[in-house]
């Protein structure tokens, strides 16, 4: 039988936020245990959740993104629940009126553009973490995240492959870090997936049941989990057997999902409003505000990079990527004055390289697009050839100063003078009788030996189209 | 001192007729000889006598405000830093808050004394200071009975004499009730009005902090530290606090009372409402108009209370837990068992009928049953009240069917228990605000008149009170033993 896969991904994306959703407390990462939570945090007696607005901001400005409907009247729920890292025993979530509704999200999947629907978007809080390592036997308890902001983002299932899952995944992650509004880093948690997996025969209408897999953490492990997980179900049902509705635990190590609880064991978490909470209320004025603020999403910048810069592809894909690398480019480009071309080449190609070797992302490159743009107006204006742009580059990734000094200094400057360039080239015909001989007998072959002898001489800093042209001249004879 | 009123306390210290020490010693002396009646569980002695150290400082230097000075109590309730809060729970015997609840901390600020943490139904659940973990509460008035609660110990506190004042919360009742069967005069303001920061929770949409004192005079000074927006409370009110005592001597000419004829149905005993009636009586003397209204969902009060502060306090306190503070069991087994017995040990018989009828209403199946039925008969509930206000301008009715009941008395029926609290419970699920002050008493035992107000007019519930006390002197009644 041939079986179709339907799935849809809950993501949870940690929002940038400064403080907690319901504290004034850090949400920095990697701080020693229990040292960023407060007594709102921990949950203790008598504390209250007080709302922040920057959160409800970031969750607007997705919405918006997704062209989503932004719900004018939002409501805190309480899910309730006993585990050790859930201080007050419940989770401060959203339930019946969450803060973002129906929107879409568009993929490619092999050249073709598939509309993926976002069924709501709602803000919660995250719990802490327990550590079962290193307590002997014991468990630990670190509240550090407790109270993070999070915006869940739940897909229709509309999804029909873990390519497709991926392709989802990777959308979203870039669009979240256009927006500032989530660092995307999926080590630390900041942008965590559960798939919802089912299978039914091609053709069917209804869905199968569905299994739950919790906490897929990398874009690699997405579609291995998705992958092992469908093909479980198919063989189960192939053999005869029945899908159990239950959630599902992907082990990286070992390459699959095994049971961790089935629906007979689900919590009943008793969702009621949060009388500690006001309703959320936006309004027109809010939402215009923020629409104002919107950064370009990628897709309209992917479109005018191509219109506005006759970049391939491949570039502007690769330019447009991130936020900050197409900030970068557009930077250079204004302050070069060089062709688009030429900016695009040098990001796309030694910037980037140097950034991926060294481990660095864009917002941390050691050259400035102010300096990387001295570098390209030099090369531009032939005042340095390509080859010595690239021992210019070097030295400013190593160095402060801008490329012009380090032009100076090092006395990389191309040489111009047509005497000087003459007079080296008379000393090599003059030396080299034997090749001379060859070329005017018409081995033109010969002649990238006279090239490469008057670079040598020059060290490099003639124009190599003026030297190929004088050359030819000389040569004649 | 101690028989003076708050209003000539302050007074008598800012004229230096004596100083907040020794003010201060003689309540602590008082709680000290009156300790039978446990209405403390703390007694906060040496923070009292700093704290009132540094009053005399401001009362000298002329920086002392009504307060300053004064020696009051906390309903164990309310936070207090590096002084134990234990909300009258096993639970939370060991518990030391690292921050002063909002109203603490303006107390404080204000520069009264605290004498100490008063006793309290666990968990603020109870009609009679019974449900304590620190033992029942005895009612000055007469030691065989309750005093009401939850803030039992504030009442009988207040009424013995051994704070000039005292904080109490209200959920259902828990401040007026308690003041009605202690002869003191209390009120709980508007929802939103005080801050419920650091104030523990039960249900938090019901929950509201107020005055415990003698008169309305003495209240109207009370709250005015105690109201008031609070940031930290996204449920407290951004409106601007009136200057509560400026209108106590308004005159009550053309005011206009309503009686709800649920109020004064079956169930009231016979010689509270005839010294009920006669408080009216006084009310037209002093220019009131009595006018008779219905409010015909009142009789809802009780089932929908009964759903909707269970639900809130269900969650409410899961935080207790025995993972971070409080009480944890000895030796558990594992996580199921950590949980299970420091939750079973740690709260009491009453707070566990709660949790789990809480519990129950929010289950999948129950949700629209119960907690959205109640919430609808909530909205039904406050409409009447509104809808009454918008007639008169007060609506005054009993505040508790009998006098004190003995302890012991209905510790094993709850439903009676509930019962006692059928007239105050319809204010919480509105959001009113609402007082009792003492009408009378019968077989010596105190009467409480409830008065009922629109939104946010406590000054408007202060001047009518206050305008009874200036013609009758209920509220000056010592019971025996205690003058």
């Amino acid at each position: 039988m041939e079986w179709e896969t339907v799935i849809g991904l809950e993501i949870h994306t940690q929002l940038a936020t400064k403080s907690k959703i319901f504290s004034g407390a850090p949400t920095a990462y990697g701080a020693e245990p229990n040292t960023q939570a407060c007594a709102v945090d921990l949950g203790l007696p008598g504390v209250l959740p007080v709302l922040n607005e920057e959160a409800v901001r970031m969750a607007v400005i997705f919405g918006m993104a997704i062209e989503a409907h932004i719900a004018p009247y939002s409501v805190f729920a309480r899910k309730n629940y006993f585990y050790p890292d859930l201080p007050k025993g419940y989770q401060i979530s959203q339930m019946d009126h969450p803060i973002v509704g129906i929107g879409h999200l568009d993929i490619d999947v092999d050249g073709v553009t598939k509309r993926i629907g976002v069924t709501r978007a709602h803000l919660e809080e995250d719990a802490g973490k327990s550590l079962h390592e290193d307590f002997h036997g014991l468990t630990g308890i670190d509240l550090n995240r407790a109270g993070t902001p999070l915006l869940e983002i739940v897909s229709e299932p509309d999804i029909r492959s873990a390519k497709e899952a991926v392709a989802y995944m990777r959308k979203l992650h870039e669009l979240v870090r256009y927006l500032g509004i989530c660092d995307g880093n999926m080590q630390e948690g900041s942008f965590r997936c559960d798939a919802n997996v089912s299978v039914r025969p091609k053709g069917q209408q209804e869905f199968g049941t569905r299994a739950e897999i919790k906490n897929i953490n990398s874009f690699k492990f997405v579609e291995k989990a998705i992958n092992h997980e469908v093909e479980r179900q198919i063989e189960l049902l192939e053999s005869g057997g029945r899908v159990v509705q239950e959630t599902r635990l992907y082990d990286s190590v070992k390459d699959e999902t095994r049971p961790m609880r089935s629906k007979e064991e689900a919590n009943d978490y008793r969702y009621f409003p949060d009388p500690d909470l006001l309703p959320v209320i936006i309004d027109e004025a809010f939402k215009a505000q923020i629409k104002a603020a919107l950064p370009e999403l990628p897709q309209a910048k992917k479109l005018r990079f191509k219109a506005d810069y006759c970049l391939d592809d491949e570039s502007v894909s690769i330019l447009t990527a991130s936020r900050q690398l197409a900030d970068y480019f557009e930077a250079v480009y204004k302050k070069s004055g060089c062709e688009a071309k030429l900016c695009a080449n040098w990001i796309t190609g030694d910037l980037s390289a140097a950034l991926n070797k060294a481990g660095l992302d864009i917002t941390d490159t050691p050259i400035s697009d102010e300096r990387l743009s001295g570098l390209l107006a030099r090369i531009s204006d032939n005042t340095i050839s390509g080859k010595i742009a690239k021992q210019v580059f070097e030295a400013l990734w190593q160095s402060t100063t801008s490329a012009d000094d380090i032009i100076a200094e090092k006395g990389l400057k191309q040489i111009t003078d047509s005497g000087a360039i003459v007079a080296i080239i008379d000393k090599i015909i003059a030396d080299n009788p034997g090749q001379v001989e060859q070329y005017r007998s018409g081995k033109d072959k010969v002649f990238a030996f006279f090239v490469g002898q008057v670079m040598k001489e020059m060290q490099g800093k003639a124009n190599p189209a003026e030297v190929n042209k004088m050359l030819k001249e000389q040569l004649k004879g | 001192m101690h028989t003076k009123t708050l209003t000539e306390l302050s007074l008598g210290l800012r004229s230096g007729a004596f100083s907040s020490v020794e003010l201060t010693q003689t309540f602590l002396q008082r709680i000290s000889q009156h300790q039978d009646l446990n209405a403390y569980i703390t007694v906060t002695e040496e923070l009292a006598l700093q704290q009132a150290l540094a009053a005399d400082v401001r009362l000298a230097n002329g920086t002392a405000d009504c307060l300053t000075g004064i020696p009051i109590a906390q309903k164990d309730i309310f936070c207090t830093l590096d002084v134990k809060t234990t909300c009258g729970s096993k639970m939370l015997d060991n518990f030391i808050a690292p921050y002063n609840a909002t109203v603490v901390e303006k107390l404080n600020q204000s520069g009264a004394v605290m004498l100490g943490k008063l006793n309290m139904d666990e968990f603020a659940m109870g009609s009679s200071n019974e449900t304590s973990y620190y033992g029942a509460v005895k009612n000055p008035w007469n030691i065989t009975t309750v005093p009401g609660g939850s803030s039992g110990g504030s009442a009988a506190a207040v009424a013995a004499r051994l704070a000039v004042c005292a904080t109490g919360t209200d959920t259902g009742g828990s401040i007026r009730q308690p003041a009605a069967l202690c002869g003191i005069t209390g009120l709980k303001p508007t929802y939103g009005r005080v801050s419920r920061y650091g104030m523990i929770a039960y249900a938090s949409s019901l929950d509201q902090g107020g005055p415990m004192t003698r008169s309305a005079e003495d209240a109207a000074i009370v709250l005015q530290t105690m109201a008031g927006f609070d940031a930290k409370d996204s449920t407290s009110v951004d409106l601007p606090v009136p200057d509560y005592s400026a209108g106590l001597n308004n005159s009550l000419a053309g005011l206009k009372i309503g009686l709800p004829k649920e109020f004064f149905s079956d169930g009231l005993n016979s010689d509270v409402a005839a010294v009920l009636a006669t408080a009216i009586d006084e009310y037209r003397k002093l220019g009131a108009e009595i006018i008779d209204i219905s409010m015909p969902n009142l009789k809802l009060a009780i089932p929908a209370y009964y759903v909707i502060a269970p639900a809130e306090c269900s969650a409410n306190l899961s935080r207790f837990d025995g993972v971070r503070y409080g009480y944890r069991c000895e030796n558990p087994k594992d996580l199921t068992d950590l949980y299970t017995r420091s939750r079973g040990e740690g709260f009491g018989k009453e707070v566990k009928r709660r949790i789990l009828m809480g519990t129950y209403a929010l289950s999948t199946g129950y949700y629209d049953a119960y907690y959205l039925k109640a919430q609808k008969i909530r909205r039904l509930i406050s409409d009447d009240f509104k809808n009454a206000l918008a007639k008169v301008d007060v609506i005054m009715g009993p505040v508790t069917p009998t006098t004190a009941f003995g302890i012991g008395e209905k510790m094993d029926d709850p439903i009676e228990m509930y019962l006692s609290d059928i007239y105050t419970i319809a204010i919480n699920l509105a959001g009113v605000p609402a007082m009792s002050i003492p009408a009378g008493f019968v077989a010596g035992m105190p009467v409480g008149l409830q008065l009922i107000g629109s939104y946010f007019a406590e000054d408007r519930l202060l001047n009518i009170a206050h305008q009874y006390q200036q013609v009758t002197d209920w509220h000056q009644q010592t019971p025996n033993g205690f003058e």
